[in-house]
Protein backbone atom coordinates (compact mmCIF):
# COMPACT_ATOMS: atom_id res chain seq x y z
CA UNK A 1 0.00 0.00 0.00
CA UNK A 2 1.38 3.53 -0.60
CA UNK A 3 2.40 4.98 2.22
CA UNK A 4 0.64 8.33 1.46
CA UNK A 5 -2.60 6.93 1.79
CA UNK A 6 -1.38 5.48 5.27
CA UNK A 7 -1.87 8.96 6.95
CA UNK A 8 -5.54 8.76 5.67
CA UNK A 9 -6.05 5.91 7.41
CA UNK A 10 -4.59 6.80 10.76
CA UNK A 11 -5.45 10.45 11.34
CA UNK A 12 -8.20 10.96 13.53
CA UNK A 13 -9.64 13.65 11.15
CA UNK A 14 -11.05 10.89 8.83
CA UNK A 15 -12.75 8.15 11.51
CA UNK A 16 -13.86 5.43 9.57
CA UNK A 17 -18.08 5.72 9.42
CA UNK A 18 -20.57 3.65 10.77
CA UNK A 19 -23.52 3.08 9.11
CA UNK A 20 -25.37 0.63 11.22
CA UNK A 21 -24.96 -0.84 15.34
CA UNK A 22 -22.17 -2.42 15.63
CA UNK A 23 -22.72 -6.01 17.14
CA UNK A 24 -23.59 -5.59 20.55
CA UNK A 25 -25.62 -8.06 22.99
CA UNK A 26 -29.50 -7.18 23.38
CA UNK A 27 -30.64 -5.33 25.97
CA UNK A 28 -32.96 -6.91 28.41
CA UNK A 29 -35.75 -3.93 27.31
CA UNK A 30 -36.88 -1.81 24.47
CA UNK A 31 -39.91 0.23 24.37
CA UNK A 32 -40.73 -0.84 20.51
CA UNK A 33 -39.32 -4.18 18.78
CA UNK A 34 -39.97 -4.02 15.34
CA UNK A 35 -39.35 -7.34 13.99
CA UNK A 36 -38.31 -7.58 10.38
CA UNK A 37 -35.26 -4.97 8.93
CA UNK A 38 -36.75 -4.59 5.87
CA UNK A 39 -37.45 -1.20 3.99
CA UNK A 40 -40.63 -0.97 5.90
CA UNK A 41 -39.24 -1.96 9.38
CA UNK A 42 -35.79 0.45 8.86
CA UNK A 43 -38.36 3.20 7.77
CA UNK A 44 -40.35 2.87 10.71
CA UNK A 45 -37.61 2.68 13.17
CA UNK A 46 -36.21 6.05 11.48
CA UNK A 47 -39.55 7.88 11.75
CA UNK A 48 -40.18 7.08 15.29
CA UNK A 49 -36.73 8.11 16.17
CA UNK A 50 -36.54 11.20 13.89
CA UNK A 51 -39.94 12.39 14.84
CA UNK A 52 -40.97 11.27 17.86
CA UNK A 53 -38.29 11.54 20.12
CA UNK A 54 -38.40 7.15 20.68
CA UNK A 55 -35.18 5.99 20.17
CA UNK A 56 -35.31 2.92 22.52
CA UNK A 57 -36.03 0.78 19.40
CA UNK A 58 -34.70 -3.03 18.51
CA UNK A 59 -35.09 -3.85 14.59
CA UNK A 60 -34.64 -7.33 14.54
CA UNK A 61 -33.96 -9.53 11.52
CA UNK A 62 -33.51 -13.31 11.23
CA UNK A 63 -30.95 -12.64 8.36
CA UNK A 64 -29.56 -9.31 6.86
CA UNK A 65 -30.61 -6.13 6.50
CA UNK A 66 -32.66 -5.43 3.26
CA UNK A 67 -32.26 -8.96 2.64
CA UNK A 68 -35.60 -9.63 1.64
CA UNK A 69 -38.21 -8.29 -0.32
CA UNK A 70 -36.81 -5.21 0.02
CA UNK A 71 -33.19 -6.89 -2.12
CA UNK A 72 -35.60 -8.33 -4.78
CA UNK A 73 -38.29 -6.08 -5.66
CA UNK A 74 -38.30 -4.73 -9.08
CA UNK A 75 -38.25 -0.95 -7.61
CA UNK A 76 -41.07 0.14 -9.58
CA UNK A 77 -42.71 3.56 -7.59
CA UNK A 78 -46.04 4.75 -9.04
CA UNK A 79 -49.41 6.54 -7.48
CA UNK A 80 -51.83 5.70 -10.70
CA UNK A 81 -53.94 3.54 -8.46
CA UNK A 82 -57.84 2.89 -8.89
CA UNK A 83 -59.44 3.42 -5.03
CA UNK A 84 -59.63 6.68 -3.86
CA UNK A 85 -58.12 5.49 -0.23
CA UNK A 86 -55.13 3.76 -2.26
CA UNK A 87 -54.32 6.61 -4.47
CA UNK A 88 -54.43 9.41 -1.50
CA UNK A 89 -52.01 6.22 0.20
CA UNK A 90 -49.25 5.98 -2.54
CA UNK A 91 -49.60 9.55 -3.83
CA UNK A 92 -47.91 10.32 -0.32
CA UNK A 93 -45.44 7.77 -0.29
CA UNK A 94 -44.19 8.68 -4.09
CA UNK A 95 -44.05 12.54 -2.52
CA UNK A 96 -41.69 11.34 0.05
CA UNK A 97 -39.64 9.35 -2.47
CA UNK A 98 -39.04 12.92 -4.29
CA UNK A 99 -37.15 14.53 -1.04
CA UNK A 100 -35.95 11.21 0.42
CA UNK A 101 -32.03 11.43 -0.66
CA UNK A 102 -32.20 15.13 0.93
CA UNK A 103 -34.17 13.87 3.81
CA UNK A 104 -31.75 11.40 4.64
CA UNK A 105 -28.53 12.53 3.51
CA UNK A 106 -28.51 9.42 1.46
CA UNK A 107 -28.17 8.92 -2.56
CA UNK A 108 -31.12 6.82 -2.91
CA UNK A 109 -30.64 7.29 -6.55
CA UNK A 110 -34.65 8.14 -7.22
CA UNK A 111 -35.65 8.99 -10.66
CA UNK A 112 -38.81 10.34 -12.22
CA UNK A 113 -38.89 7.94 -15.05
CA UNK A 114 -42.69 7.95 -15.83
CA UNK A 115 -44.80 4.53 -16.06
CA UNK A 116 -46.78 3.41 -19.40
CA UNK A 117 -49.62 0.47 -18.96
CA UNK A 118 -50.70 -0.94 -21.65
CA UNK A 119 -53.79 -1.81 -22.68
CA UNK A 120 -54.87 -4.53 -25.53
CA UNK A 121 -58.30 -4.74 -25.07
CA UNK A 122 -61.51 -2.68 -24.54
CA UNK A 123 -62.31 -3.69 -21.40
CA UNK A 124 -58.58 -2.51 -20.11
CA UNK A 125 -59.17 0.45 -21.98
CA UNK A 126 -62.01 1.14 -20.19
CA UNK A 127 -60.66 0.77 -16.51
CA UNK A 128 -58.03 3.21 -17.50
CA UNK A 129 -59.90 6.03 -18.57
CA UNK A 130 -61.44 5.22 -14.99
CA UNK A 131 -58.46 5.15 -13.13
CA UNK A 132 -56.92 8.43 -15.18
CA UNK A 133 -60.33 10.16 -14.09
CA UNK A 134 -59.60 9.23 -10.18
CA UNK A 135 -55.96 9.63 -11.00
CA UNK A 136 -56.22 13.13 -12.14
CA UNK A 137 -59.47 14.15 -9.54
CA UNK A 138 -57.17 13.49 -6.75
CA UNK A 139 -53.67 15.46 -8.13
CA UNK A 140 -51.34 12.47 -9.62
CA UNK A 141 -50.81 13.10 -13.25
CA UNK A 142 -52.00 9.83 -15.42
CA UNK A 143 -53.34 10.26 -18.86
CA UNK A 144 -54.96 7.98 -21.62
CA UNK A 145 -52.45 7.64 -24.59
CA UNK A 146 -52.75 6.52 -28.08
CA UNK A 147 -50.64 4.37 -30.11
CA UNK A 148 -48.73 7.21 -32.12
CA UNK A 149 -47.78 8.51 -28.58
CA UNK A 150 -47.12 5.31 -27.60
CA UNK A 151 -44.43 4.97 -29.73
CA UNK A 152 -42.81 8.62 -29.34
CA UNK A 153 -42.59 7.43 -25.63
CA UNK A 154 -41.09 3.82 -25.73
CA UNK A 155 -39.98 4.21 -29.65
CA UNK A 156 -38.41 0.09 -29.34
CA UNK A 157 -42.09 -0.94 -28.31
CA UNK A 158 -43.70 -2.97 -31.00
CA UNK A 159 -47.30 -0.80 -31.64
CA UNK A 160 -47.85 -2.86 -35.02
CA UNK A 161 -51.36 -4.44 -35.48
CA UNK A 162 -50.25 -7.22 -36.38
CA UNK A 163 -49.32 -8.99 -33.30
CA UNK A 164 -51.06 -11.53 -30.90
CA UNK A 165 -52.15 -8.56 -28.81
CA UNK A 166 -52.04 -5.31 -30.48
CA UNK A 167 -51.93 -2.51 -28.13
CA UNK A 168 -54.73 -0.16 -28.45
CA UNK A 169 -54.03 2.32 -25.49
CA UNK A 170 -52.42 3.46 -22.50
CA UNK A 171 -51.88 4.23 -18.92
CA UNK A 172 -49.02 7.22 -18.89
CA UNK A 173 -48.15 8.05 -15.48
CA UNK A 174 -45.95 10.86 -15.63
CA UNK A 175 -45.30 10.49 -12.11
CA UNK A 176 -44.00 7.00 -12.07
CA UNK A 177 -40.81 6.62 -11.08
CA UNK A 178 -37.52 4.38 -9.52
CA UNK A 179 -34.63 4.17 -7.02
CA UNK A 180 -32.12 1.99 -5.52
CA UNK A 181 -33.97 -0.32 -3.49
CA UNK A 182 -31.20 -0.91 -1.31
CA UNK A 183 -30.02 2.39 -0.45
CA UNK A 184 -33.63 2.71 0.75
CA UNK A 185 -33.23 0.46 3.26
CA UNK A 186 -29.49 1.63 3.92
CA UNK A 187 -30.45 5.00 4.33
CA UNK A 188 -33.59 4.49 6.74
CA UNK A 189 -31.28 2.34 9.04
CA UNK A 190 -28.74 4.33 9.24
CA UNK A 191 -30.50 7.80 10.11
CA UNK A 192 -32.43 5.36 12.80
CA UNK A 193 -29.41 4.07 14.26
CA UNK A 194 -27.42 7.73 14.25
CA UNK A 195 -30.51 8.61 16.74
CA UNK A 196 -29.86 5.34 19.45
CA UNK A 197 -32.12 2.63 17.50
CA UNK A 198 -30.20 -0.62 17.56
CA UNK A 199 -29.95 -3.34 14.67
CA UNK A 200 -29.45 -7.19 15.30
CA UNK A 201 -29.04 -8.71 12.61
CA UNK A 202 -29.09 -12.68 12.52
CA UNK A 203 -31.76 -12.51 15.38
CA UNK A 204 -34.61 -14.61 14.96
CA UNK A 205 -37.93 -13.84 16.65
CA UNK A 206 -39.14 -17.66 17.83
CA UNK A 207 -42.15 -16.66 20.21
CA UNK A 208 -44.08 -13.61 21.99
CA UNK A 209 -45.22 -13.93 25.50
CA UNK A 210 -48.79 -12.33 25.71
CA UNK A 211 -51.10 -11.60 28.94
CA UNK A 212 -53.87 -9.83 29.14
CA UNK A 213 -54.48 -9.22 25.17
CA UNK A 214 -50.96 -7.25 25.70
CA UNK A 215 -47.86 -8.76 24.36
CA UNK A 216 -44.90 -8.68 27.41
CA UNK A 217 -42.08 -10.15 26.03
CA UNK A 218 -40.23 -11.44 22.73
CA UNK A 219 -38.65 -14.63 22.53
CA UNK A 220 -35.14 -14.86 19.97
CA UNK A 221 -32.99 -17.12 19.00
CA UNK A 222 -30.29 -14.58 21.18
CA UNK A 223 -32.72 -15.10 24.13
CA UNK A 224 -36.00 -12.84 25.63
CA UNK A 225 -36.41 -9.62 25.60
CA UNK A 226 -39.10 -7.49 27.60
CA UNK A 227 -40.74 -4.95 25.30
CA UNK A 228 -43.56 -1.67 25.34
CA UNK A 229 -45.00 -2.89 21.96
CA UNK A 230 -44.10 -5.04 18.94
CA UNK A 231 -44.71 -4.02 15.25
CA UNK A 232 -44.71 -7.00 12.85
CA UNK A 233 -43.08 -5.68 9.29
CA UNK A 234 -42.09 -9.62 8.04
CA UNK A 235 -43.29 -9.83 4.54
CA UNK A 236 -43.39 -12.94 2.85
CA UNK A 237 -43.03 -14.25 6.51
CA UNK A 238 -46.37 -12.19 7.60
CA UNK A 239 -48.76 -15.49 8.41
CA UNK A 240 -45.98 -17.37 10.64
CA UNK A 241 -44.54 -14.47 12.54
CA UNK A 242 -48.64 -13.22 13.43
CA UNK A 243 -49.32 -16.98 14.10
CA UNK A 244 -46.71 -16.64 16.89
CA UNK A 245 -48.86 -13.97 18.40
CA UNK A 246 -52.26 -16.44 17.99
CA UNK A 247 -53.29 -14.07 14.97
CA UNK A 248 -54.74 -15.74 12.03
CA UNK A 249 -54.07 -13.16 8.36
CA UNK A 250 -56.13 -13.16 5.34
CA UNK A 251 -52.32 -13.46 3.57
CA UNK A 252 -51.86 -16.24 1.26
CA UNK A 253 -47.57 -16.63 0.52
CA UNK A 254 -46.70 -16.61 -3.29
CA UNK A 255 -43.18 -16.68 -4.80
CA UNK A 256 -42.86 -13.93 -7.06
CA UNK A 257 -39.89 -14.25 -9.80
CA UNK A 258 -37.96 -11.94 -11.98
CA UNK A 259 -34.76 -11.58 -13.99
CA UNK A 260 -32.33 -9.54 -15.68
CA UNK A 261 -30.70 -8.90 -18.73
CA UNK A 262 -27.09 -8.41 -19.84
CA UNK A 263 -26.74 -4.06 -19.43
CA UNK A 264 -27.15 -2.20 -23.00
CA UNK A 265 -26.71 1.53 -23.40
CA UNK A 266 -29.55 4.09 -22.69
CA UNK A 267 -32.40 2.83 -24.91
CA UNK A 268 -35.27 3.31 -22.33
CA UNK A 269 -37.10 6.06 -19.79
CA UNK A 270 -40.00 4.99 -18.53
CA UNK A 271 -41.65 1.36 -16.72
CA UNK A 272 -43.61 -0.30 -19.27
CA UNK A 273 -46.18 -3.04 -18.02
CA UNK A 274 -48.73 -5.15 -19.75
CA UNK A 275 -51.29 -6.58 -17.53
CA UNK A 276 -52.06 -8.52 -20.26
CA UNK A 277 -49.31 -10.74 -21.21
CA UNK A 278 -47.89 -10.43 -17.79
CA UNK A 279 -45.07 -8.94 -17.86
CA UNK A 280 -43.01 -5.33 -17.05
CA UNK A 281 -40.01 -3.92 -17.81
CA UNK A 282 -37.60 -1.17 -17.04
CA UNK A 283 -33.92 -0.66 -18.05
CA UNK A 284 -31.62 0.47 -14.99
CA UNK A 285 -29.37 2.89 -14.65
CA UNK A 286 -26.89 0.40 -14.55
CA UNK A 287 -28.40 -0.02 -18.51
CA UNK A 288 -29.65 -3.91 -18.03
CA UNK A 289 -33.39 -4.57 -18.43
CA UNK A 290 -35.16 -5.86 -15.37
CA UNK A 291 -38.61 -8.01 -16.56
CA UNK A 292 -40.83 -9.30 -14.26
CA UNK A 293 -43.16 -10.09 -12.44
CA UNK A 294 -43.96 -13.77 -12.87
CA UNK A 295 -45.99 -14.98 -9.61
CA UNK A 296 -46.07 -18.71 -9.32
CA UNK A 297 -49.32 -20.47 -9.94
CA UNK A 298 -49.64 -21.87 -6.46
CA UNK A 299 -48.80 -20.83 -2.88
CA UNK A 300 -45.11 -21.84 -1.63
CA UNK A 301 -42.67 -20.71 0.83
CA UNK A 302 -39.66 -21.15 -1.33
CA UNK A 303 -37.76 -18.84 -3.60
CA UNK A 304 -36.91 -21.72 -6.03
CA UNK A 305 -36.45 -20.20 -9.52
CA UNK A 306 -38.79 -22.15 -12.51
CA UNK A 307 -37.87 -22.53 -15.63
CA UNK A 308 -41.57 -22.46 -16.84
CA UNK A 309 -41.91 -18.81 -15.25
CA UNK A 310 -38.70 -17.46 -17.12
CA UNK A 311 -39.85 -18.91 -20.49
CA UNK A 312 -43.24 -17.07 -19.74
CA UNK A 313 -42.02 -13.94 -19.05
CA UNK A 314 -39.12 -14.27 -21.94
CA UNK A 315 -42.18 -15.34 -24.78
CA UNK A 316 -44.29 -11.83 -23.35
CA UNK A 317 -41.24 -9.47 -23.71
CA UNK A 318 -40.50 -10.58 -27.25
CA UNK A 319 -43.70 -9.62 -28.42
CA UNK A 320 -43.61 -6.29 -26.84
CA UNK A 321 -39.62 -6.07 -27.30
CA UNK A 322 -38.49 -8.13 -30.43
CA UNK A 323 -34.81 -6.96 -30.44
CA UNK A 324 -34.84 -8.75 -26.49
CA UNK A 325 -34.80 -12.01 -27.93
CA UNK A 326 -31.33 -11.12 -28.47
CA UNK A 327 -30.60 -10.50 -24.98
CA UNK A 328 -28.21 -12.54 -22.37
CA UNK A 329 -30.21 -13.08 -18.57
CA UNK A 330 -27.75 -12.67 -16.58
CA UNK A 331 -29.45 -13.03 -13.20
CA UNK A 332 -32.96 -14.53 -12.11
CA UNK A 333 -34.63 -14.71 -8.62
CA UNK A 334 -37.81 -15.04 -6.37
CA UNK A 335 -39.18 -13.37 -3.10
CA UNK A 336 -41.68 -14.66 -1.13
CA UNK A 337 -45.08 -12.04 -1.23
CA UNK A 338 -47.78 -11.63 1.23
CA UNK A 339 -51.36 -11.40 -1.33
CA UNK A 340 -53.81 -10.16 0.22
CA UNK A 341 -57.23 -11.08 -1.22
CA UNK A 342 -57.78 -6.96 -1.94
CA UNK A 343 -54.32 -6.61 -2.95
CA UNK A 344 -54.23 -3.55 -0.45
CA UNK A 345 -52.08 -3.92 2.75
CA UNK A 346 -52.71 -4.89 6.16
CA UNK A 347 -51.52 -1.94 8.83
CA UNK A 348 -52.35 -0.81 11.84
CA UNK A 349 -54.04 -2.17 15.67
CA UNK A 350 -55.50 -5.65 15.70
CA UNK A 351 -56.89 -7.53 18.79
CA UNK A 352 -53.83 -7.25 20.92
CA UNK A 353 -53.26 -3.82 22.83
CA UNK A 354 -50.02 -3.32 21.75
CA UNK A 355 -49.02 -5.27 18.74
CA UNK A 356 -49.23 -3.26 15.67
CA UNK A 357 -49.55 -4.98 12.25
CA UNK A 358 -47.70 -3.86 8.51
CA UNK A 359 -48.15 -6.79 6.16
CA UNK A 360 -49.97 -7.52 3.48
CA UNK A 361 -47.28 -6.14 1.00
CA UNK A 362 -47.13 -8.78 -2.13
CA UNK A 363 -45.98 -7.40 -5.25
CA UNK A 364 -45.99 -4.02 -4.20
CA UNK A 365 -45.06 -2.44 -0.79
CA UNK A 366 -41.73 -1.00 -2.14
CA UNK A 367 -43.14 1.81 -3.10
CA UNK A 368 -44.66 2.26 0.01
CA UNK A 369 -42.18 2.16 2.18
CA UNK A 370 -41.64 5.71 3.05
CA UNK A 371 -45.60 6.38 3.66
CA UNK A 372 -45.72 3.57 6.12
CA UNK A 373 -43.02 3.99 8.07
CA UNK A 374 -44.30 7.50 8.83
CA UNK A 375 -47.58 6.03 9.46
CA UNK A 376 -47.34 3.50 11.57
CA UNK A 377 -44.17 5.66 13.34
CA UNK A 378 -47.47 7.94 13.97
CA UNK A 379 -49.43 5.00 15.19
CA UNK A 380 -46.78 3.66 17.58
CA UNK A 381 -46.16 7.06 19.04
CA UNK A 382 -49.77 8.50 19.29
CA UNK A 383 -51.59 4.83 19.00
CA UNK A 384 -54.10 6.76 17.28
CA UNK A 385 -54.30 5.28 13.12
CA UNK A 386 -53.48 8.06 10.75
CA UNK A 387 -56.49 8.57 8.79
CA UNK A 388 -54.83 7.66 5.50
CA UNK A 389 -53.80 4.28 7.00
CA UNK A 390 -57.35 4.01 8.23
CA UNK A 391 -58.78 1.88 5.99
CA UNK A 392 -56.25 -0.68 5.73
CA UNK A 393 -56.94 -2.10 9.06
CA UNK A 394 -57.25 -5.85 9.29
CA UNK A 395 -61.35 -5.36 10.29
CA UNK A 396 -62.22 -4.70 6.72
CA UNK A 397 -62.42 -8.01 6.15
CA UNK A 398 -64.76 -8.55 8.88
CA UNK A 399 -66.59 -5.59 7.95
CA UNK A 400 -66.71 -6.64 3.88
CA UNK A 401 -65.01 -3.44 3.19
CA UNK A 402 -62.12 -4.05 1.01
CA UNK A 403 -59.66 -1.68 -1.06
CA UNK A 404 -60.08 -3.37 -3.99
CA UNK A 405 -56.89 -2.84 -6.27
CA UNK A 406 -56.15 -5.92 -8.22
CA UNK A 407 -56.93 -4.58 -11.17
CA UNK A 408 -54.32 -2.03 -10.73
CA UNK A 409 -51.85 -3.77 -9.46
CA UNK A 410 -52.21 -6.88 -11.31
CA UNK A 411 -48.42 -7.02 -13.24
CA UNK A 412 -47.42 -3.72 -12.36
CA UNK A 413 -46.58 -3.89 -8.94
CA UNK B 1 -43.46 -29.82 -8.76
CA UNK B 2 -43.88 -31.44 -12.64
CA UNK B 3 -46.79 -33.31 -12.19
CA UNK B 4 -49.66 -34.07 -9.98
CA UNK B 5 -51.58 -37.32 -9.61
CA UNK B 6 -54.84 -37.37 -9.84
CA UNK B 7 -57.18 -39.71 -7.92
CA UNK B 8 -59.55 -39.81 -10.93
CA UNK B 9 -57.12 -39.42 -14.21
CA UNK B 10 -53.44 -40.53 -12.62
CA UNK B 11 -50.59 -38.55 -12.98
CA UNK B 12 -51.05 -36.08 -15.48
CA UNK B 13 -48.88 -32.76 -16.04
CA UNK B 14 -48.91 -29.55 -13.60
CA UNK B 15 -49.98 -27.60 -16.47
CA UNK B 16 -53.22 -29.58 -16.73
CA UNK B 17 -54.36 -28.54 -12.93
CA UNK B 18 -55.43 -25.24 -11.44
CA UNK B 19 -54.54 -24.46 -8.13
CA UNK B 20 -57.75 -23.72 -5.71
CA UNK B 21 -56.25 -22.52 -2.23
CA UNK B 22 -56.49 -23.84 1.40
CA UNK B 23 -58.83 -26.11 2.24
CA UNK B 24 -61.34 -25.03 4.72
CA UNK B 25 -64.60 -26.63 6.59
CA UNK B 26 -67.60 -25.00 5.57
CA UNK B 27 -69.65 -23.09 8.23
CA UNK B 28 -73.46 -23.86 8.91
CA UNK B 29 -75.23 -21.83 6.50
CA UNK B 30 -78.17 -21.50 8.50
CA UNK B 31 -76.32 -20.54 11.91
CA UNK B 32 -72.92 -18.83 10.93
CA UNK B 33 -71.91 -15.47 11.77
CA UNK B 34 -70.67 -13.14 9.35
CA UNK B 35 -67.41 -13.22 11.26
CA UNK B 36 -67.22 -17.00 10.74
CA UNK B 37 -68.23 -16.29 7.25
CA UNK B 38 -65.33 -13.46 6.85
CA UNK B 39 -62.41 -15.67 8.25
CA UNK B 40 -64.19 -18.85 5.66
CA UNK B 41 -63.99 -16.60 2.66
CA UNK B 42 -60.67 -14.69 3.28
CA UNK B 43 -58.73 -15.95 5.80
CA UNK B 44 -56.20 -18.72 5.82
CA UNK B 45 -53.45 -20.85 7.79
CA UNK B 46 -51.13 -20.42 5.47
CA UNK B 47 -48.51 -22.59 7.22
CA UNK B 48 -44.62 -22.57 6.00
CA UNK B 49 -45.75 -26.43 6.64
CA UNK B 50 -47.87 -28.81 5.59
CA UNK B 51 -51.59 -28.19 4.21
CA UNK B 52 -54.55 -29.31 2.61
CA UNK B 53 -55.53 -27.77 -0.26
CA UNK B 54 -58.12 -28.22 -3.08
CA UNK B 55 -56.64 -29.03 -6.75
CA UNK B 56 -58.72 -29.12 -10.21
CA UNK B 57 -58.13 -31.31 -13.28
CA UNK B 58 -59.07 -28.97 -15.65
CA UNK B 59 -59.54 -31.46 -18.83
CA UNK B 60 -62.05 -33.79 -16.88
CA UNK B 61 -63.42 -31.05 -14.47
CA UNK B 62 -62.33 -32.82 -11.31
CA UNK B 63 -61.88 -31.19 -8.22
CA UNK B 64 -59.71 -33.21 -4.97
CA UNK B 65 -57.60 -32.28 -2.61
CA UNK B 66 -53.85 -32.64 -2.10
CA UNK B 67 -51.70 -33.01 1.02
CA UNK B 68 -48.38 -30.63 0.62
CA UNK B 69 -45.50 -29.37 2.26
CA UNK B 70 -45.48 -25.65 1.85
CA UNK B 71 -41.63 -25.43 2.10
CA UNK B 72 -40.38 -28.38 0.56
CA UNK B 73 -42.84 -28.53 -2.53
CA UNK B 74 -43.50 -31.67 -2.14
CA UNK B 75 -46.50 -33.29 -2.56
CA UNK B 76 -47.65 -35.78 0.12
CA UNK B 77 -50.77 -37.66 -1.06
CA UNK B 78 -53.49 -36.43 -3.23
CA UNK B 79 -57.05 -37.93 -2.74
CA UNK B 80 -61.21 -37.36 -3.10
CA UNK B 81 -63.25 -34.88 -1.14
CA UNK B 82 -64.82 -37.86 0.82
CA UNK B 83 -61.43 -39.63 2.43
CA UNK B 84 -61.22 -36.36 4.00
CA UNK B 85 -60.74 -37.79 7.08
CA UNK B 86 -58.14 -40.14 6.95
CA UNK B 87 -55.85 -37.38 6.14
CA UNK B 88 -56.90 -34.97 8.39
CA UNK B 89 -54.74 -36.01 11.84
CA UNK B 90 -56.33 -35.05 15.74
CA UNK B 91 -55.68 -31.16 16.05
CA UNK B 92 -55.05 -30.35 12.40
CA UNK B 93 -57.95 -27.23 12.18
CA UNK B 94 -58.86 -27.18 8.58
C1 LIG C 1 -39.66 -10.10 -7.50
C2 LIG C 1 -40.36 -9.00 -6.76
C3 LIG C 1 -40.64 -7.80 -7.39
C4 LIG C 1 -41.29 -6.75 -6.73
N1 LIG C 1 -41.47 -5.57 -7.38
C5 LIG C 1 -42.00 -4.52 -6.72
C6 LIG C 1 -42.09 -3.24 -7.36
O1 LIG C 1 -41.67 -3.08 -8.52
N2 LIG C 1 -42.64 -2.20 -6.68
C7 LIG C 1 -43.11 -2.35 -5.40
O2 LIG C 1 -43.62 -1.37 -4.84
N3 LIG C 1 -43.00 -3.55 -4.74
C8 LIG C 1 -42.46 -4.63 -5.37
N4 LIG C 1 -42.34 -5.84 -4.73
C9 LIG C 1 -42.85 -5.97 -3.34
C10 LIG C 1 -41.83 -5.42 -2.34
O3 LIG C 1 -40.57 -5.99 -2.58
C11 LIG C 1 -42.23 -5.75 -0.89
O4 LIG C 1 -43.60 -5.51 -0.69
C12 LIG C 1 -41.44 -4.91 0.10
O5 LIG C 1 -40.08 -4.96 -0.18
C13 LIG C 1 -41.71 -5.37 1.52
O6 LIG C 1 -40.79 -4.74 2.39
P1 LIG C 1 -40.68 -5.19 3.89
O7 LIG C 1 -39.68 -4.35 4.55
O8 LIG C 1 -42.05 -5.23 4.47
O9 LIG C 1 -40.23 -6.73 3.80
P2 LIG C 1 -38.80 -7.44 3.55
O10 LIG C 1 -37.86 -6.58 2.84
O11 LIG C 1 -39.09 -8.79 2.99
O12 LIG C 1 -38.26 -7.58 5.03
C14 LIG C 1 -38.82 -8.47 5.96
C15 LIG C 1 -37.71 -9.00 6.84
O13 LIG C 1 -38.28 -9.76 7.91
C16 LIG C 1 -37.34 -10.75 8.27
N5 LIG C 1 -38.00 -11.79 9.05
C17 LIG C 1 -38.92 -12.70 8.64
N6 LIG C 1 -39.27 -13.50 9.66
C18 LIG C 1 -38.57 -13.09 10.74
C19 LIG C 1 -38.49 -13.53 12.10
N7 LIG C 1 -39.21 -14.56 12.56
N8 LIG C 1 -37.66 -12.88 12.95
C20 LIG C 1 -36.91 -11.84 12.51
N9 LIG C 1 -36.94 -11.38 11.23
C21 LIG C 1 -37.75 -12.01 10.37
C22 LIG C 1 -36.78 -11.21 6.94
O14 LIG C 1 -35.49 -11.80 7.11
C23 LIG C 1 -36.73 -9.91 6.13
O15 LIG C 1 -35.45 -9.32 6.10
C24 LIG C 1 -41.71 -6.92 -5.37
C25 LIG C 1 -41.44 -8.14 -4.72
C26 LIG C 1 -40.76 -9.18 -5.38
C27 LIG C 1 -40.47 -10.45 -4.64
Amino acid sequence: MPFGLLKYGLLKRYPAQHHFTPECELKSHYDVVIVGAGGHGAAIAYYLAKEHGITNVAVLDKGYLGGGNTARNTAVIRSNYLTEEGVNFYKASVDLYEGLSNELGYNILYENRGQLTLAHSDAAVRSMRWRAEVNQHLGVKSELVDPQTIKELVPLLNVESNTRFPILAGLWHADGGTARHDAVVWGYMKGACERGVELHQLTEVTGFDIQHNKVNKVHTSRGAISCGCVVQAVAGMSSVVAKMAGLKLPIHAFPLQAMVTQPYKPLMTPHVSSPHVHVYIHQTSRGEFVIGGGSDPYALYNTRATLEMKETLASSITELFPFLAQAKMLRQWAGITDMTPDYSPIMGKCEIENYYLDAGWGTWGFKATPISGKTMAELVATKKTPSLIKPFALQRFYDFQQVNEAGATAASH
Amino acid sequence: MKTLNCPLNGRRNITEFVYGGEYHMRPDANNASSTEWAEYVFFDRNPAGEVIEWWFHSPSAYWFLAKRNTVTDEVLATFAFDELAQHVEGDHHV
